[in-house]
């Protein structure tokens, strides 16, 4: 037989949203040839069960599992292991039930709904012939002592065994792992009442099996590493001993127990089996001693300057260190022939060992644009000598950089120009918001090899069609470079390369663009590549145009009958506690604590779910380091005061009449004030309804009083000056990092004051208890989509929230001429309180809802299509 | 429940014997276009011409006759022709809205030969076939679009509820889920087949069988025989076996990697032989029957009898050689969790 056994099953949980950014990134993006790549590493990695979760705001997660589910299904190497389908919805988990040949895990069932919920889904469970995980969860809550743990699992598994005789073998408990060492006295024993629990649901319960999720544990010694491992090896020694059979544990955190220094183990074992009263304070204070080791990096740090002066330059580059790059280099410029050579010699050897571990995934890309900043540093340096000797530096070639007109967001872009440069490449960036006259004339002036061109709103993909429009007009023969967060091989592929007659080339992400210009840069290289380029986007033509739309198209009139009715009978809609516009202020200090970390990794192109990231065995070490240099950053500007925030919000009676929102100016409702024109889904929802945002406010002849909200919130008022201020001192690394601060704490805003309004000033949610964890799960009620985003793809509707709320008046914030706000960290949209309002996504939408849509906006049917074009097929 | 436990017991005391093909047999009989029509589908808008299912309402003393020689031969369990009688599978012929009559007539026209050949010492008991239906919910007929399908769990389910409870109006004995070419689809039957027995407050015992396409040893959508066993286990059916496809002499590592895995009894019925350039089967029943009774006397089997190109007398070949030969004794596995993807996992 081939059957394999094991005494700790280990599941995989990179296939997991909630757990892994970068496979969230991927399915959001609906990218799931990448994520069954994600699955199929898993699986060959050794992972014997994977866990798949598609809990997602953003995402029909319904749907999600099912197609993933299905693709799975596709791919020998992956399905050949059993699934664990994973989600806190029994729809979504029954969805994906009926996906499965095999006998897969659900993840998971429990009694938090009382028994009869629970014995329902349990039958079904073995019906669809599947294992169940059960939570330690009951009517009153999550167990937390021993006694609970295990009298919530002896309930499940009598009810289950007795009522339903589900074999006990298919169960598995998961009686929680909390963290310990908190600080807080009742936590102290949550490892041992978890230890204790196990031990006897193994002596009582005959077959059941432990399962849980290790990180947990340790999760206040987030930035030890060496002490999180200790903590996770010595809890897994003592609950496996106890029973624990099964567990989501990540085996890159995980110290030997044997290798683990007495001393330490010694304390973490005092705080895990809680033997002494001190025993927190004991850890607490021996855990810098293993933090990072700082020993030897003082010794490494000395050692290396003893080297010889080109292994230092190319130490100090790989490193990121500027602190000697001064007198390295003028120590080289007195060893060489011409300053020049320095540029030539050690500096370039140095970068191109960056490019190759780069390139290699050896390092990562905030390292890399440190590396950018000692280079540019030593250039300025020599740059000097270089003008005395009127010698000509020679560069792999010239690039302009824009980000198109109508459009702010740089930050891709900024990325990109740095990791050009690490690899010799001379980059003219023009900025933001540059015209197509601008770029093509600045291209013809300085002589230029190629044009990138950047954006990451929607219209901006519009304004590349014109530039590539515009060179085939004008006779340019120069490649041009597609990039930013909304490009996308297939858009360009069918907009844009079939209106240039030269290479056109999209550009996925910073780590690619090297590769990209140095095969275009030659005559004859670029032939060859662009040979192949345009075979590759026939293809992805081919592809687009046989591409069947996911679920069939309705008409508007059938997408209308199946509209979403939220409940009134139960609801009732708050008044406001004051209607009209306000403005709120908010200092740095407080929304750093609002701050959604996650994303702002991601822009540095480092995946993975805060704070986990900062332990990832990868990315782990980067991440720590770009955090403490983010945090260095924000007590900078919290100090001198070079950010400021500032924020407007409005609340109105409303009510709906089809896909408008009717504002009105008092409560009398006489008047209105601003209509809202929002846009219907037009697929075939055979299951849910057709969603629309104004389905969520109560339509005019419902007769009941509704309410709806608009704001606008920026943090980047002094984001360009600062970045500035730094890009002077020739520190592009933290010129980037400013904007990727100010960018989270917009978002930061946009979810403080969020919660302002939900708890105070309309106040439909006065109890709400969350932390920011919840906060950015988006456990509330209420939604606040922005225009430009999937639930409202339109992005003129902005100029509506602008008039509505007098946004620049009171904040500064500015539309440009595509509707991208200025500065670049700002938030704008909407707020709906019904407790059944969700996150959709409009996506394709028909002929007939384009020509209501232009009707409803007094549009030419031309213009409509020009703002609606990502909604057309 | 009588019949359960005589079931039971008759399984404990020997080797069951099940019937050979419907397929074949009907045949022999060459019907053109007017025998499939008989007189009520005369004027039927579409070409009916091998619906052999239908054949219980055109033709129903064609296939008693049939049942009747299979029970004469020695077979302890008929099967009912119910193989494509389900709404997705009759669609061909544009008449979903006689599957759950088919299987009704079907059932009693097998309940009707089995009560006439039935004694104390050999009772006899009618199999309500499920087929696969001609669909697959977990393989993508677009080789462009592999995540797509054209038959969802929930029509599956529909479709068997319906084929379900025609058997049992019509007297079934037995639930057979046959065929089976992708599990999901069986997972389907099995899914429908419990509800219905709930619904009923009346439960039959199920005989589960599987199909291994190739010489890889795998189902079409994939599975390994073990991994297959673990998948439809949860129905805890009577018996669990393989079917078709193969020929005895290729087919037996496969019952043998399922006996060994097996906690109730195992079935087999397979092809005779490979169909030859002709497309026919041509392992006589002598032949077939020697392979049988080796494997009986390995301790293989509890239930036996044929697939495509079986005959009554490859039947009563078969019946005779395991006559006097112990049935198999079921696997006794410890209590482990069994779950499956393509392959099996035990923990």
């Amino acid at each position: 037989m081939t059957q394999q056994t094991a005494s700790f099953i280990n599941v995989g949980e990179r296939t997991n949203v909630t757990g892994s950014a970068m496979f969230k990134r991927l399915i959001l993006e609906g990218d799931f040839d990448t994520a069954l790549d994600v699955a199929r590493q898993q699986v060959e990695n050794g992972a014997q069960i994977i866990d798949i979760n598609m809990d997602e705001a953003m995402l029909d997660s319904e749907a999600a599992m099912v197609r993933f589910l299905n693709l799975i299904a596709s791919e020998p190497d992956i399905s050949r292991v059993p699934i664990m389908i994973d989600s806190s919805k029994w729809s979504i988990i029954e969805a994906g039930l009926k996906c499965v040949q095999g006998k897969a895990i659900v993840n998971s069932i429990s009694l938090k709904e009382g028994e009869e919920a629970f014995l329902h889904q349990a039958k079904l469970v073995k019906r669809y012939g599947a294992a169940t995980v059960v939570m330690a969860f009951d009517e009153k809550g999550q167990a937390d002592t021993e006694d609970r743990k295990f009298e919530i699992c002896e309930r499940s598994y009598k009810v289950l065994t007795e009522k339903l005789n589900f074999p006990p073998e298919d169960i598995i408990f998961d009686p929680n792992i909390f963290a310990v060492a908190t600080g807080i006295e009742e936590h102290n024993n949550y490892a041992v009442d978890f230890i204790n629990a196990t031990r006897r649901i193994k002596k009582h319960l005959p077959h059941a099996h432990i399962s849980g999720g290790l990180s947990n544990v340790s999760f206040s010694f987030r930035g030890n590493n060496p002490v999180r491992e200790a903590m996770h090896s010595v809890f897994l020694y003592h609950a496996i001993k106890a029973g624990m059979d099964m567990g989501i544990v990540n085996a890159g955190q995980l110290a030997v127990y044997d290798d683990i220094p007495a001393e330490l183990k010694e304390a973490v074992e005092d705080v895990i089996l809680n033997r002494r009263d001190d025993g927190t304070d004991r850890l607490l204070e021996m855990a810098p001693k293993y933090l990072g080791d700082g020993k030897e990096v003082v010794k490494a740090t000395l050692e290396w300057r003893e080297w010889p002066v080109n292994k230092r330059l190319e130490h100090a580059l790989v490193k990121g260190i500027t602190d000697f790059i001064e007198e390295d280099t003028e120590e080289a410029r007195l060893q060489a022939e011409k300053p020049l050579h320095v540029i030539e010699g050690p500096l370039m050897d140095g970068m191109n060992v960056v490019g190759d571990l780069f390139g290699e995934g050896k390092m990562f890309l905030p390292q890399v644009v440190k590396s950018a900043r000692v280079m540019k540093r030593a250039v300025a340096y020599l740059e000097p000598y270089i003008e005395l000797e009127k010698d000509q530096s020679s560069s792999n070639g010239k690039i302009l950089l824009a980000t198109v007109k109508g459009d702010v967001h740089d930050i891709g872009k900024n990325i990109v120009g740095v990791v050009l440069q690490c690899n010799n490449f001379e980059i003219i960036d023009l900025g933001v918001m540059v015209s197509s006259e601008k770029i093509l004339r600045t291209a013809r002036e300085e002589n230029v090899d190629m044009i990138g061109l950047s954006g990451l709103i929607t219209p901006s993909l519009d304004e590349m069609v014109n530039v590539a429009k515009e060179m085939q007009r004008q006779g340019f023969d120069l490649p041009l470079l597609i990039g930013g967060a909304t490009t996308s091989k297939a858009h360009t592929a069918v907009k844009i390369e079939q209106n240039y007659q030269h290479p056109v080339v999209y550009v996925p992400n910073a780590s690619r663009a090297v590769g990209v210009c140095q095969r275009l840069i030659t005559k004859e290289n670029r032939a060859i590549y662009a040979a192949e380029l345009a075979k590759e986007y026939d293809v992805v033509r081919e592809q687009h145009a046989r591409k069947q739309p996911r679920s069939k198209p309705v008409s508007l009139e059938r997408a209308r009958d199946n509209k979403f009715v939220p409940d009134f009978s139960q609801y009732q809609p708050s008044t406001p506690n004051q209607l009209g516009v306000q403005t709120i202020e908010a200092d740095i200090a407080t929304l750093r604590e609002y701050i959604d970390w996650t994303p702002f990794f991601l822009t540095w192109s480092l995946a993975g779910k805060y704070p986990r990231i900062l332990d990832d065995e990868v990315v782990g070490e980067e991440a720590k380091k770009l955090f403490v240099d983010a945090n260095a950053l924000l007590d900078r500007v919290i100090a001198s005061g070079e950010l400021k925030a500032k924020g407007v919000f409005g609340l109105f009676p409303a009510n709906s009449q089809g896909e408008d929102v009717l504002i009105y100016t008092d409560e009398s409702r006489q008047h209105v004030l601003k209509t809202a024109h929002h846009l219907r889904q037009q697929t075939l929802k055979p299951k849910g309804a057709n969603y629309c945002l104004s389905d969520f406010v109560a339509s005019v002849d419902s007769g009941v009083k509704d309410y709806m909200g608009a704001f606008a919130v920026t943090a980047g008022i002094g984001e360009d000056e600062l970045a500035q201020v730094f890009l002077d001192e020739l520190d592009d690394y933290n010129s980037i990092m400013s904007k990727a601060i100010a960018d989270r704490l917009a978002e930061a805003f946009a979810e403080y004051m969020h919660q302002l309004v939900r708890k105070q000033h309309w106040g439909f949610a006065a109890d709400e208890q969350l932390d920011n964890n919840e906060l950015i799960r988006e456990k509330y009620q209420g939604i606040r989509p922005a225009p430009g985003y999937a639930a409202c793809p339109e992005h003129t509707e902005k100029q509506t929230i602008w008039e509505l709320l007098d946004a620049e008046k009171h904040t500064g914030m500015q539309l440009t001429e595509s509707f991208a706000m200025w500065p670049g960290a700002s938030v704008s949209g909407w707020y709906f309180a019904h407790p059944d309002c969700r996150y959709f996504a409009v996506a394709q939408i028909q002929q007939d809802q384009l020509e209501d849509y232009a009707e409803r906006k007094n549009w030419s049917l031309e213009t409509a299509e020009k703002w609606l074009g990502p909604n057309l097929s | 429940m009588q019949h359960l436990t005589t079931l039971e017991q008759a399984l404990r005391d020997r080797i069951l014997i099940l019937d050979g093909a419907m397929g074949t047999m009907i045949q022999r009989h060459k019907f053109e276009e007017q025998d499939y029509r008989g007189e009520r589908f005369a004027d039927w808008h579409t070409d009916i011409k091998g619906n052999n299912d239908l054949l219980v309402l055109s033709q129903p003393d064609v296939i008693f006759d049939i049942h009747s020689q299979y029970l004469e031969a020695g077979a302890d369990i008929i099967e009912t022709n119910t193989f494509n009688a389900t709404t997705i599978s009759m669609a061909d012929y544009e008449m979903q809205s006689l599957a759950k009559e088919i299987n009704i007539e079907a059932a009693k026209l097998a309940k009707k030969a089995c009560e006439k050949y039935s004694t104390p010492d050999k009772p006899r008991f009618v199999a309500g076939v499920l087929g696969p239906t001609s669909r697959t919910a977990s393989i993508s007929p677009d080789v462009n679009d592999p995540g797509y399908r054209n038959v969802h769990f929930d029509e599956l389910v529909e479709a068997y509820v319906e084929a379900t409870h025609g058997l049992m109006d019509g007297g079934a004995d037995i639930i057979l889920i046959e065929t089976i070419f992708d599990t999901l689809n069986a997972k389907a039957a099995a899914f429908a087949v419990e509800q219905v027995f709930d619904e009923r407050q009346q439960r039959l015992p199920v005989m589960i069988s599987g199909t291994i396409t190739d010489a890889s040893g795998r189902t079409l959508s994939g599975q390994t025989t073990e991994a297959f066993y673990y998948s439809m286990r949860h129905i805890q059916p009577i018996s669990f076996g393989l079917n078709c496809a193969l020929g005895p002499d290729l087919l037996r590592q496969y019952v043998k990697e399922l006996s060994d895995a097996a906690e109730c009894a195992v079935s087999a019925h397979p092809n005779a032989g490979l169909p030859n350039e002709f497309g026919e089967y041509d392992m006589e029943g002598e032949e077939m029957a020697e392979h049988i009774q080796e494997w009986a006397k390995s301790g293989l089997l509890n239930i036996v009898g044929g697939c495509c190109g079986t005959t009554p007398e490859h039947i009563k070949a078969i019946a005779d050689a395991v006559a006097n030969v112990a049935p198999r004794v079921p696997a006794k596995q410890d209590v482990k969790m069994r779950l499956s993807g393509l392959e099996p996992f035990v923990h």
